[in-house]
């Protein structure tokens, strides 16, 4: 054991002495970020002291390690952009940045990464930004662990905490993004992992997908934001373990689905949204094991949806489970768990024995006329409710579970 | 008016209806408690029974206390008390161990199964006060009804169309306005019309807890200051008290110029 | 004693009392008398303040009556329907009735008199009419005030207990109090009353002893006497 020890104690000394590293600090030879990259080496590690440096436009146009000792400041005093990689294999590790400058003609970042491969940013602070981290063109790069604050008011003049642009396998874990217009943003960006993050009151969405296929995104927290999540033109995208809640108000939904075919979504917990899942247009999603809890809707259909699956989902205590716009349907419900299903299981095989009938008249008369919302639980709407469910009239009437389980789900 | 109050409240709690009623909200507790073991689901059974059932076990039971006990009012009515007394001190008796029967049946069983460490205890407790205005807006209304009617039959007929009107029709009434005037904004007339009877009221209130994110998903300016903030609950039970108090300063009104 | 100035009810379009003037010294029995929905009762519960008059004014021993319930105090009331609170027992109906007016001890004499003392701890609601009666009028007459009214105090009693009432009407009689009371029973009604009130279709139809009764009438006797007055005025 004590050999092992010292061993790593050699390797990691060695290492260091090999690898000539660079100290910045405001009393130091060198006293600007700008003056140790422009020192540097190839391969250097230039490690930053405590102290504030009033720096923007700051290019790494090498593959450098930066390292910050105790968080200094990089102060971009909102004249621009403040940090950009254009280099691969490029770290940086420990800043606090603040100050980006805002600008409604170019997208200023606290730190941007150009055409890079190999990059790795993390621990990072980032404070009154307009862009936080922006990758784009670029590749095979991680994020890890930073926390980004932002203090957007309104969509149109803030910008998003993490921005990934034509980029690749890229992998997002352990961030925390709050106030910004959307937490992490996606566009033609494939194989990306977003794990593990928490994404909280942003404008906009708490993370976002515009033409990006093949991507993960799993065990994140979406709480209180404009929505929580939205998927738009993406195909092939793997949701799981996610916690959707608390996105409150007229256009708020846990999950946003537009124009996207072929996702999963699995171990998700959609709670107290206004709208758990907004559907519109989509095909061939296959929802499992997802629990949707308290909501005012938990799945909301509009427009073309086809071949969607939704087995083994508990729906609990949502003001309405499903709310259709219109008489057809060709998705499937099958096992899953309703809090409002009210028949018997004479056989006691855990399956009821009566199909149980998610959409209700009432959820297409609010859709008609939303000032009706107030008579929701009332005793008119109950009864007319049940005479819809005897015989439909206004609500598709193959839309069943033909097979409601009488227990909660575990998986 | 304490002492009627006192001697209508131990005539009833030594009724067969008291226990009858405590028993059937003492079973319903357990039933949805133990057998279901599921809260929510029991605040949501529960909100149905206290909205619905409330209102008409206090009119029924309000009419038919008082043509019970129609020949000992005139008894007290030749002793040298105030009418408003006799009359103020029977409705209390009567509301309060309705209201008792409620409370006591509710929440032994909620106590019992652990309510003090569950966070449901502020859905419950707002329950239990809704059903409890109820329980007194019901029974002055019963009074109402009945100190205008003489004929029993017709008393009671007119308290359950009361009920009947409140609980279900006028919500269709309601609902039928609602989508003729669509086009129109109707966020204000709709509060209005929630404001106007009771049941819809209290459901509303319950709403605010259970709902609320159905609630906030509709856009109107008044709409959103209504749920979206603490307004909406304090207007709603001044409401109540206000529904509380017209019937019941209905009742001396009327009971001051009543023939016996 | 009561005065009733100019008296007017009523009922819907019933018009029960027109102009009832009657005015009953202290002292004695007054029985009010007429056919059934002649107004007897309505003229009893305006006395009481039971039944609010459209017109008129009532004195009670010097007080008006109108929005006042401190008069009452002097009052004994015995209703014609004695129907109590069914859950209650006896012993707890007369300990109301005395917290709600005034402590007395008269109730025990009462109590030995019309033989109740086995049914005080028995609920109100299983007890017959007869025995219910008895406890109503127990209730009546142990507060000692100087104004009594009885509603048909003899409905339901037996004939033991129907003399030990006509006793005790005497007895009160005797300390000087004014008694008003209605019956169908003439026997009843001649045997005890000094004084009789006879209401006709709202109205006074005559105030005097029934001896001047008789004389106006010219019959033999009181029975004969009410009739022909009732016959006199429906042919």
């Amino acid at each position: 054991m004590k050999k092992i020890l010292v061993f790593i104690a050699v390797v990691l000394t060695t290492s260091i002495v090999l690898a000539q590293s660079i100290e910045v600090c405001k009393s130091c030879p060198i006293s600007t970020l700008k003056e140790g990259i422009a020192q540097a080496k190839d391969f250097d590690t230039i490690i930053v002291k405590k102290g504030t440096y009033k720096e923007h436009n700051v290019i790494v146009n090498k593959p450098l390690t930066i390292i910050g000792k105790n968080y200094p400041v990089v102060d971009g005093e909102s004249k621009g952009e403040i940090i950009t990689i254009i280099s691969d294999n490029v770290t940086v590790d420990g800043l606090f940045i603040i100050n980006v400058g805002n600008s409604y003609t170019s997208d200023y970042a606290a730190i941007r990464v150009k055409n890079s491969k190999n990059f790795l940013i993390q621990n990072l602070v980032l404070e009154k930004l307009f862009f936080g981290i922006y990758i784009e063109k670029s590749r095979d790069g991680k994020v890890f662990h930073n926390k980004i604050i932002g203090d957007a008011v309104e969509e149109y003049n803030s910008g998003n905490g993490i921005q990934l642009w034509y980029s690749k396998n890229i992998q997002i874990e352990h961030n925390f993004i709050q106030h910004v217009r959307d937490g992490i943003y996606l566009e033609f960006s494939d194989f990306c992992t977003i794990k593990n993050n928490i994404s909280s009151l942003n404008v906009r969405y708490g993370l976002h997908f515009m033409f990006s296929n093949d991507d993960v995104y799993q065990d994140n927290e979406f709480s209180d934001n404009g929505a929580g999540v939205a998927v738009m033109f993406s195909k092939r995208i793997k949701m799981y373990n996610n916690i959707f809640k608390e996105n409150w108000g007229t256009a708020s939904y846990g999950l946003l689905l537009k124009e996207i075919n072929d996702a999963e979504i699995e171990g998700n917990t959609f709670s107290d949204n206004t709208i758990g899942i907004n559907v519109e247009g989509t095909n061939r999603i296959n929802y499992k094991h997802n629990n949707f809890q308290n909501n005012g809707w938990a799945v909301k259909v509009k427009g073309a949806c086809y071949a969607n699956i939704f087995t083994e989902n508990n729906f609990l205590y949502n003001s309405f489970d499903i709310a259709y716009n219109s008489k057809v349907n060709d998705n499937q419900f099958d096992r899953n768990y309703w809090s409002g299903y009210t028949g018997y299981d004479l056989d006691k095989n855990g399956t009821g024995d009566v199909p149980y009938r998610p959409v209700k008249l009432f959820s297409y008369i609010v859709n008609r006329t939303p000032e009706t919302i107030i008579l929701l639980r009332s005793m008119f709407i109950d009864i007319i409710d049940f005479s819809e469910k005897v015989s439909p009239v206004f609500t598709p009437d193959n839309l069943l579970d033909n097979n409601p389980q009488m227990k909660k789900i575990t998986w | 008016m304490l002492k009627i109050l006192k001697y209508s409240f131990y005539d009833l709690m030594r009724s067969r209806w008291s226990y009858v009623y405590f028993a059937f909200y003492f079973l319903l507790g357990i039933v949805l408690l133990f057998l279901n073991n599921d809260l929510s689901k029991a605040v949501i059974t529960l909100m149905n029974v206290i909205i619905v059932l409330v209102p008409l076990i206090g009119t029924i039971f309000g009419v038919m206390y008082y043509y019970n006990n129609k020949e000992f009012t005139e008894l007290l009515l030749a002793q040298p008390l105030k009418r408003s007394s006799i009359f103020l001190g029977q409705y209390l008796g009567v509301a309060i161990s309705l209201s008792m029967s409620l409370i006591l049946g509710l929440g032994i069983p909620f106590v019992f199964y652990g309510l003090f460490e569950s966070s449901a205890i502020w859905d419950f407790s707002l329950l239990i006060i809704t059903g409890t205005f109820l329980t007194l807006i019901f029974t002055a209304l019963a009074f109402n009804i009945a100190l205008s009617n003489e004929n029993k039959i017709k008393g009671f007929g007119y308290a359950i169309l009361l009920w009947l009107f409140l609980a279900i029709i006028y919500d269709g009434l309601f609902l039928m306005t609602l989508i003729m005037f669509e086009d129109y904004p109707l966020d204000k007339l709709s509060l209005i019309g929630t404001m106007l009877n009771p049941i819809d009221l209290s459901r509303t209130l319950i709403l605010l807890k259970l709902d609320i994110s159905a609630l906030l998903g509709y856009t109107g300016a008044v709409f959103k200051q209504f749920f979206g903030t603490s307004f909406g609950l304090i207007v709603s039970f001044i409401m109540l008290s206000v529904w509380v108090l017209l019937p019941v300063s209905r009742i001396i009104f009327k009971s001051k110029k009543k023939d016996f | 004693m009561v005065i009733i100035e100019n008296l007017h009810k009523k009922f819907g379009k019933n018009q029960v009392l027109s102009g009832v003037d009657l005015t009953i010294n202290e002292g004695g029995i007054f029985a009010v008398l007429g056919p059934n929905g002649s107004g007897k009762t309505t003229l009893i519960k305006s006395v009481l303040g039971m039944v609010i008059p459209n017109k008129g004014n009532i004195t009670v021993l010097g007080e008006n009556i109108k929005k006042n319930s401190e008069y009452r105090h002097k009052i004994d009331y015995l209703p014609q329907i004695a129907n109590f609170p069914s859950n209650l027992k006896v012993k707890e109906l007369i300990k109301m009735i005395k917290d709600l007016r005034k402590p007395t001890t008269e109730d025990k004499r009462l109590i030995e008199l019309f033989k109740i003392e086995s049914f005080l701890d028995k609920k109100l609601g299983q007890l017959s009419g007869g025995t219910k009666q008895k406890v109503n009028l127990v209730l009546t007459f142990m507060f000692d005030s100087p104004l009594i009214i009885l509603d048909e105090p003899t409905t339901g009693l037996d004939p033991i207990s129907l003399i030990r009432l006509k006793d005790l009407i005497k007895a009160e009689k005797a300390k000087g109090k004014t008694i008003l009371i209605t019956s169908h029973i003439m026997s009843f009604v001649e045997e005890v009353s000094d004084e009789i009130v006879f209401i006709l279709e709202g109205k006074i139809y005559f105030k005097g002893s029934i001896q001047e009764l008789k004389t106006k009438t010219q019959q033999p006797d009181f029975e004969h006497a009410i009739a022909s007055i009732l016959s006199d005025n429906h042919a």
